[in-house]
């Protein structure tokens, strides 16, 4: 691959506007990347005080710190905050910067509806949050919101619950709707389908999913609004309606949900080993395809969460069946990082371990995932802290070491300075055994019988709590010194050349560091 | 930038694939009940009458089947609420009929329906009822006592591994 | 925090190895549990923990050789494959039909635990914020199973009790190696009933019922909990199921029967200021102080304070026997006319009209309740 690169702006480009309505304004794809990662990280932080509050409270049995009702909120806003205002909005703000870059483009398709998308995220869940402060207190129905507690039996503020979920559905369908018009039709001349870096394959993907469910979501929270406001009873079996139609309309936007949380790290992880293997992908073809089956999989096993719920035998049968079909994909790609990895030539700079990290904990989530798929044995697992220890490692080494690895890999493209490696390496391992003492005993207690959702909980339980909000903690605090690293390596450090890592590949790297405010206004030509 | 025109395009469809999503959720709705009624979930019996004709029944004395009546109140639901028979043995094919008992004791008229369930739930298809109390709402003055009738034939066709049925009824206040 | 500061040796790290609970202890499995079906997802659980352990034996030991040998610090030179259609094919396959060899226990499994034909005794469960209801359809009984672990406990007060949570105050009986069978429903949002040791979990659905069943082999007394979220007192609603033989099951029933007699003995006699308000207390706790607080004071504004309440303890009688029998339409307060007997409905109202400085001096007999009902009528 090789590219024609345009080296300086044209005079109808200018440079960056000055002060704060730079960022209110904004219709450059690396300023409202560079917003999303900010929010996200806000986000992120945000979740976490709820997650330091649950797992204080958690630390020992008997009530402490919080009263039940609150304890709900917070465990509900802990997974609202963390799917839709740290996670989502991290892999938007990841293709924000890098799609353009990668497939030649000079910006997104819809600059202005870019700039749109990311401005309603801050007044979602500002509206959301604000819930917290209300009469009757926020939204406590855990954020799977089951009918009829998160209907008859919720607080008043549901309402603005519901219309911050739109807010962020609104958004995700823009920012999806802008990704596929910009792959699909600003791509450099040569720069094939697939020739695409896989980021840009697994964003494209996801941004279908997005597409496909986001809308399934708003149609879910639109029924809970009539129920609870207009006296219809979608989810109210008083007026012929069903509580399980809830679950299963949920969960047809919720399992593609957690792809979509999980697919971007993909395509970051498959940027990554490659590049500190100095080696090229291996099984680059099949990359996409399994990616691909996993997001038409992900639509027709949605009721795996709904074992219990009462369903007629060949339910059961076919939704296991189909969801341990899953794993054959997800294997493939294993499969072929570690082939990758195999007879390279490894070096363990910061995004790389994790990156490593990821490929092992997300195998180790996907076990858990596998045996969570067997419905027999799903009635002993099922709502226990086993599957609070599932998804935590797909979600928090899957997802979130992901996007780390991501900044940490292309930070010296966006500020053109090396970060503090002995510092990522650091916040590497703090992050790595914090995270696994903070869920790995949860693996234990769920299958000793301890629930999830509960503030308190029997005596045989303690040891294994206490491990986990130390960890929690550890996990948390850490967190601090990656935002210390990031600013530090904005404010400055080591000069980054264009492309500073040995082995990676693509048009991003061809750039100079920091990245020109405006780049590729003339297309490169991809050979 | 000005948009051109394959971007128009583009965004155009995913505009309208968006739209039939938000519509295929709302979609969700009949298609469940349709799927409930073909694989039984939560045992959703006929919600209107069935169309007994008798010449196209045959008792099938082979066969006994127990039916067993239980009734639910829901949250708020101050009403006396029971089956007078709570046990029949029938055979396939035979015609039934039992009475369940309703009073409302409170100082208000109140307005109730009953919502009907079945196990095991591959039974669901084979209780055709072609009277119950649990197709219309009803309304009770204050103190006011109904014995209301359930009529009911079970087919034929019941699988065979089923002897015994639980038709449940779970009664809502729906006064507005 | 405050709580835990009375309490200083939970708190450090330092002090982990020794939380003070004697029955903390470090189980990381499931349970084998004490039925047929239990038993055979304990062995289904197993057998595919050592799959994946296999799996990850293998798939992890490639990958860290990899890191271990073809590391550039010990010269390595980069291969440059990156392609082969065979080895793609291979690594489809393989995994496929080891799932195809994990379906098969599992589905039988499934079938086993889903053939609920030929009960012997049906037991219907009722879920409600936040307890649970057990009722006998054939011997026509039924009561409330409450949680009996004393709030002074739960806030950190007294030292827990070995059960801690997982205690009630009348746990469901069934006789041993008898098939029983629970059809489960709800009375307000979704619970779902579990017990580890027989492997039953099934979500209690407002409107519909469900089917499980249990055999149980062993002698014992088996506990569990709700298991899906159903509001403030999600974690305080358990489950305890025990097991007697036939002989000693007939004995609770025949017990049962007759404490259900004695109750209504009990309405009819003379009762005494000091009975009705021991009682009361005793019902309060039980019933009322989960939302109302022990001290009466409520939590407003979902649940309001009974303390000094002018509209209701310290007003007019009728009104609240009304409010306790009847329940409030549009709040969170239960009809507990069907849940409590007449003698507990008369003690609670004698004591909430009487505790916390309320100080009325009226007191509630059980013939009042009687009398208030047949007016009702």
């Amino acid at each position: 691959m090789s590219a024609v690169l345009e080296g300086h702006t044209t005079d109808h480009h200018h440079g960056p506007a000055k002060g704060l309505w730079r960022w209110v304004l904004t219709t450059n794809h690396k300023d409202i990347g560079t917003l999303y990662l900010w929010f996200s990280f806000a986000m992120f932080l945000f979740g976490g005080t709820l997650a330091f509050v649950i797992r204080a409270e958690l630390f020992q049995p008997g009530l402490q710190i919080v009263e039940p009702n609150f304890f709900n909120q917070m465990t509900t806003m802990h997974g609202l905050v963390m799917v839709f205002g740290a996670v989502m909005p991290a892999f938007v703000g990841l293709a924000n910067w890098l799609v353009p870059m990668m497939i030649g483009a000079p910006d997104m398709a819809m600059p202005r509806m870019n700039n749109w998308s990311f401005w309603i995220l801050p007044f979602a869940f500002a509206m959301l949050s604000s819930t917290l402060l209300m009469d009757g207190g926020g939204p406590n129905f855990g954020w799977t919101f089951y009918a009829p507690l998160s209907t008859t039996y919720a607080p008043p503020s549901t309402v603005l619950f519901i219309l911050s979920i739109h807010m962020m559905g609104i958004s995700s369908i823009m920012g999806a709707i802008n990704i596929i018009a910009t792959v699909l039709n600003l791509r450099a001349p040569g720069m094939t389908l697939m020739k695409m870096p896989l980021f840009v394959w697994t964003w494209l993907i996801t941004a279908f999913l997005l597409i496909a469910v986001m809308p399934v979501l708003a149609g879910v929270v639109t029924m809970m609004l009539m129920d609870i406001s207009f006296g219809t009873s979608f989810f109210s079996a008083a007026g012929g309606g069903d509580p399980v139609l809830f679950q299963h309309v949920f969960w047809f936007f919720g399992h593609p949900e957690v792809y979509i949380m999980i697919l971007p790290a993909f395509g970051v992880v498959s940027a990554i080993i490659p590049a500190f293997a100095r080696k090229p992908l291996f099984g680059y073809t099949s990359m996409v395809y399994a990616t691909a089956s996993i997001a038409f999989l992900s639509f027709i096993v949605w009721a795996h969460h709904m074992f219990t719920v009462g369903m007629p035998i060949t339910g059961e049968l076919y939704f296991m069946y189909a969801t341990m079909l899953i794993a054959v994909p997800t294997g493939v790609k294993v499969f072929n990082w570690i082939t990758t990895m195999f007879k390279g030539s490894l070096t363990f700079e910061t995004p790389m371990l994790f990156a490593t990290a990821f490929v092992i904990l997300f195998t180790i989530g996907g076990f858990s995932g596998l045996m969570l798929a067997i419905a027999p044995a799903d009635f002993q697992y099922h709502d226990t802290y086993f599957v609070v220890a599932h998804f935590h490692y797909v979600l928090v080494p899957g997802a979130i070491f992901g996007i780390m690895a991501g900044i940490y890999y292309w930070l010296p493209k966006w500020t053109g300075h090396m970060y503090d490696e002995t510092m990522g390496k650091v916040h590497f391992w703090l992050s790595f055994i914090g995270m696994n003492l903070a869920f790995f005993p949860m693996h234990f207690t769920g299958l000793a019988g301890m629930p999830r959702r509960i503030p308190d909980y029997a005596l045989q339980f303690a040891n294994f709590n206490m491990l986990s909000s130390v960890g929690a903690f550890l996990f948390g605090f850490t967190q601090l010194l990656f935002l210390f690293i990031v600013i530090k390596c904005i404010i400055g450090g080591k000069k980054a050349s264009a492309k500073p890592w040995e082995g990676a590949e693509g048009l991003e790297w061809m750039l100079p560091s920091p990245a020109p405010y405006h780049t590729f206004t003339t297309p490169p030509e991809v050979k | 930038m000005a948009m051109d025109s394959s971007v128009k395009k583009t965004t155009l469809k995913l505009v309208l694939l968006t739209l039939a999503m938000f519509c295929f959720g709302f979609a969700m709705v009949p298609l469940y009940d349709v799927f409930c009624q073909v694989t039984g979930i939560n045992g959703k019996t006929n919600s209107t009458p069935y169309q007994y004709q008798a010449e196209q029944v045959a008792i099938d004395d082979s066969r006994t089947i127990t039916i067993q009546f239980v009734t639910n109140k829901n949250d708020g639901m101050g009403w006396e609420f029971y089956p007078k028979t709570t046990e029949l043995k029938v055979h396939p094919g035979q015609f039934n009929s039992v009475i369940f008992f309703a009073h409302n004791p409170s100082k208000q008229a109140m307005v109730a329906q009953a919502i009907p369930s079945i196990t095991p739930f591959d039974a669901a298809d084979y209780l055709h009822k072609t009277e119950c109390f649990c197709f219309s709402q009803q309304r009770l003055a204050s103190g006011e006592e109904v014995d209301m009738p359930m009529r009911f034939v079970i087919d034929q066709a019941l699988p065979k591994h089923i002897k015994k049925l639980t038709l449940s009824y779970t009664l809502f206040d729906v006064t507005p | 925090m405050l709580l835990a500061l009375r309490q200083p040796q939970l708190l450090g790290l330092g002090l982990l190895w020794c939380t003070g609970y004697a029955q903390a202890d470090w189980a990381t499995n499931m349970r084998e549990g004490v039925t047929a079906v239990s038993q055979s997802i304990y062995n289904l659980h197993m057998t595919i923990f050592w799959i994946c352990v296999v799996i990850g034996i293998i798939v992890f030991g490639v990958m860290f050789w990899s890191m271990l040998m073809h590391r550039k610090s010990r010269g390595a030179k980069p291969a440059t494959f990156h392609e082969n259609t065979l080895v793609e094919i291979i690594w489809t396959t393989i995994p496929f039909l080891i799932l195809v060899f994990m379906a098969i226990p599992a589905s039988k499994t499934l079938i086993e635990a889903y053939n609920a034909d030929e009960a012997e005794i049906d037991i219907k469960i009722t879920g409600y914020q936040w307890k649970w209801k057990y009722d006998y359809l054939n011997e026509k009984i039924g009561y409330f199973s409450n949680l009996s672990t004393p709030r002074d406990e739960i806030n950190n007060l007294k030292p827990k009790n070995a059960n801690y949570l997982l205690e009630v105050d009348e746990p469901v009986v069934v006789p041993v190696n008898k098939k029983v069978r629970f059809l489960i429903t709800s009375a307000d949002v979704i619970h779902s009933w579990w017990v580890p040791e027989l492997a039953v979990k099934k979500d209690a659905i407002p409107g519909f019922i469900n089917e499980a069943w249990t055999k149980i082999e062993k002698p014992g007394t088996y506990r569990g909990q709700c298991t899906e979220l159903c509001g403030k007192d999600h974690g305080f609603m358990p489950i305890v199921i025990e097991a007697k033989s036939e002989e000693d099951y007939q004995l609770w029933l025949a017990s049962k029967q007759e404490q259900a007699e004695k109750e209504k003995e009990l309405t009819s006699k003379e009762w005494t200021m000091d009975e009705l308000m021991t009682r009361g207390e005793k019902v309060y706790n039980t019933t009322c102080a989960v939302c109302h607080q022990p001290n009466g004071e409520g939590m407003p504004p979902v649940f309001p304070a009974l303390k000094g309440s002018t509209l209701i303890t310290t007003g007019d009688v009728k009104n609240h026997i009304d409010i306790i029998v009847n329940g409030k339409q549009g709040t969170a307060m239960q009809a507990f006319g069907k849940q409590l007997s007449e003698v507990d409905i008369a003690a609670v109202t004698t004591y909430e009209r009487n505790a916390w400085g309320n100080n009325k001096g009226d007191m509630v007999t059980p013939q009042d309740i009687v009398k208030f009902n047949e007016a009702a009528q």
